[in-house]
């Protein structure tokens, strides 16, 4: 195994996922054979090639900085677990 | 039988349109036929997430109506399904997760919009993998889609629902997205007909992203010429995506007259070793030889870095869907754990009771190769892979006016044959995942069968060449009529 259940459970945390008991086995099999896989990648030469974040050479847009949407906050909300006063509810952060 | 003799679930879309326009019969009346046939198949095929009867009726009937008044749309009253990754205003819009299954989305996906616009009338949406991750429609929430050639048989994946509904003319044509191969891997092992664009050519806006480098909508159809129709309508420019291009586009229907004759066919070393399904392999060089009977001019072309595009596209590919998918907490839409113990139990419980297990895996990948100490090594090398692998496709069309091979290493494989293993499983998309790294246009068009079931050719072109692609897909489509096959059951 090249990953760990240690580092596996790290991913897991950082990646804000909660890992069953019985799902975390399996998890760290499949990731390892993942890591594996493109292990191969480091054989390439790649002095001097750029790393390619996007397929085309294309510049960022910027437009005017003025509103266009108009305000639909309750209709949005409709799809929200909790809300309160137009404000998403979370548990109590502070104490 | 001529076109005349057909059924309403037979026809194209191309012939659903002549229909509409002599009068042959309204839009009030191929929905109905269609929402019937979508009722009856639904339980063999599972190619649904929802059904949208009620609205397809009142946007069929409007269509009637703007035709009677002499303002039809280009695609006035004709059937369409959305993958269930577009959003759709007022309607479910789950992307195959548990994490959505209850999101309604407030708007509409810049091609939903369009095909709307154009008068085409949803009749609903289509099952997938979850968030488009998967090569057989079996990572879905709401269950496999089967193939309705052998429905013990997967029909493919992502777009797994949309194929399905098409291969068995439940619906003539569906859209689809594709990051790896998510609507030409489907359409090849189900004897349709999927185009990929260029990355930018069709507007991302109302997508469910899952790596947004290579994302890109696309449609999935029983012929080139319908495929043609769609994408004229929606391609272009939309300034709510930043990465769709503002470039002109053609007629695709009017240039699919283009003869192959004098067409350099550029046909890859790589794609025909011990990888390929010796069927699938034999019907991919009977359809080349086709071509070049035709006129076309077969040349070797070599993609030496080509065999690394599956691992590459595994590091590219979770690391942008980590990103992604971070969006997914539990806080403002989707799935909630219940009582939770405090902010990070609310988002780590949501987010594991929400996703699969597919799903996991790759934002754990992505989170990993994206980590301190890493990136280096996963991220950054695969990006400088991507390039290497681009610059060989820019030096193949220097010689090539497009790329033919294979679309899939085999036919459709079993329901649950390849799920113990996601290598084996990723290894599906081996000829499909170049053209998306590198944002080049592709098509998968039926190319014959093999043992029974239908084979796909794929052919991918230089940036902004889907008319290229589609005149030659149309084009083999009059030499042949693989396109026109239909499973016996759902004939």
């Amino acid at each position: 195994m090249s990953l760990t259940k240690e580092q596996v459970q790290h991913i897991a945390i950082l990646a804000r996922l909660q890992l069953e008991d019985g799902e975390a086995d399996d998890v760290v099999e499949k990731l390892s054979r993942i890591v594996d896989f493109v292990d191969q990648l480091q054989a390439a030469p790649t002095e001097d090639v750029l790393p390619m974040a996007h397929p085309l050479n294309m510049v960022q847009r910027l437009r005017a900085d003025e509103v266009t949407e108009t305000d639909q906050r309750d209709f949005i909300q409709q799809n929200a677990p909790s809300t309160e006063g137009g404000y998403y509810l979370v548990p109590k952060v502070l104490e | 039988m001529g076109a005349g003799d057909q059924a309403i679930h037979q026809r194209t879309l191309t012939g659903l349109a002549k229909g509409l326009a002599t009068g042959e019969f309204s839009s009030r009346e191929v929905t109905e036929a269609l929402l019937g046939r979508i009722d009856a198949h639904q339980g063999t095929l599972n190619a649904f997430i929802t059904i949208t009867a009620e609205q397809a009726l009142v946007q069929a009937d409007m269509a009637d109506k703007a035709r009677a008044a002499g303002a039809a749309g280009p695609l006035n009253g004709l059937p369409i399904v959305h993958k269930d990754l577009f959003c759709t205003r007022g309607v479910l819009t789950t992307c195959g997760s548990r994490i959505l299954d209850n999101f309604v989305s407030p708007y509409d996906a810049a091609v939903v919009e369009r095909l709307a616009a154009a008068g085409a009338v949803m009749l609903g949406k289509t099952n997938m993998d979850e968030f488009a991750m998967g090569s057989s429609n079996e990572t879905s929430f709401f269950g496999p889609v089967t193939n309705p050639w052998n429905v013990r048989l997967s029909p493919g994946g992502s777009s797994g629902g949309s194929a399905a509904a098409v291969a068995a003319r439940v619906v003539p044509a569906a859209t689809g997205t594709d990051t790896g191969g998510s609507i030409r891997q489907p359409a090849a092992l189900t004897g349709t007909t999927g185009i990929k664009p260029t990355y930018g050519r069709v507007s991302r806006f109302g997508m469910v992203a899952f790596a947004s480098s290579l994302d890109q909508a696309g449609v999935i159809t029983r012929s080139a010429e319908d495929a043609a129709l769609l994408l004229g309508v929606m391609a272009g420019h939309d300034k709510r995506d930043s990465t769709s291009v503002d470039h002109p586009v053609p007629d695709y229907v009017a240039g699919l007259q283009k003869p192959v004759d004098g067409l350099r066919i550029g046909i890859v070393r790589q794609h025909f070793d011990e990888g390929l399904d010796a069927g699938c392999a034999a019907s991919v060089r009977a359809a080349l030889q086709g071509l070049k009977e035709a006129g076309a001019v077969l040349i070797d072309v070599d993609l030496p870095n080509i065999g690394l595009s599956v691992p590459t596209y595994y590091v590219v590919a979770p690391a942008e869907c980590s990103s992604n998918l971070s969006r997914f907490d539990g806080v403002r839409f989707g799935h909630r754990a219940k009582d939770p113990q405090d902010l990070l139990d609310l988002y780590c419980r949501s987010r594991g009771e929400g996703f699969g297990a597919e799903v996991k895996r790759r934002v754990m990948t992505g989170t990993y190769v994206l980590s301190a100490g890493y990136y280096d090594a996963y991220y950054l090398k695969a990006q400088k892979v991507r390039q290497l692998i681009s610059q060989d496709f820019r030096n193949a069309f220097a010689h090539v006016d497009v790329i033919a091979g294979p679309t899939a290493p085999t036919t459709a494989f079993a329901i649950g044959e390849k799920t113990d293993d996601p290598i084996t499983m990723y290894l599906n998309d081996i000829y499909t995942i170049g053209a998306n790294l590198a944002g080049l246009p592709g098509i998968s068009v039926p190319c014959g069968f093999a043992d029974g079931l239908p084979v796909g050719l794929q052919l991918v072109g230089p940036h902004f060449a889907e008319d290229v692609l589609l005149a030659c897909a149309h084009q083999y489509q009059q030499l042949t009529d693989w396109h026109q096959r239909a499973p016996e059951d759902f004939a």
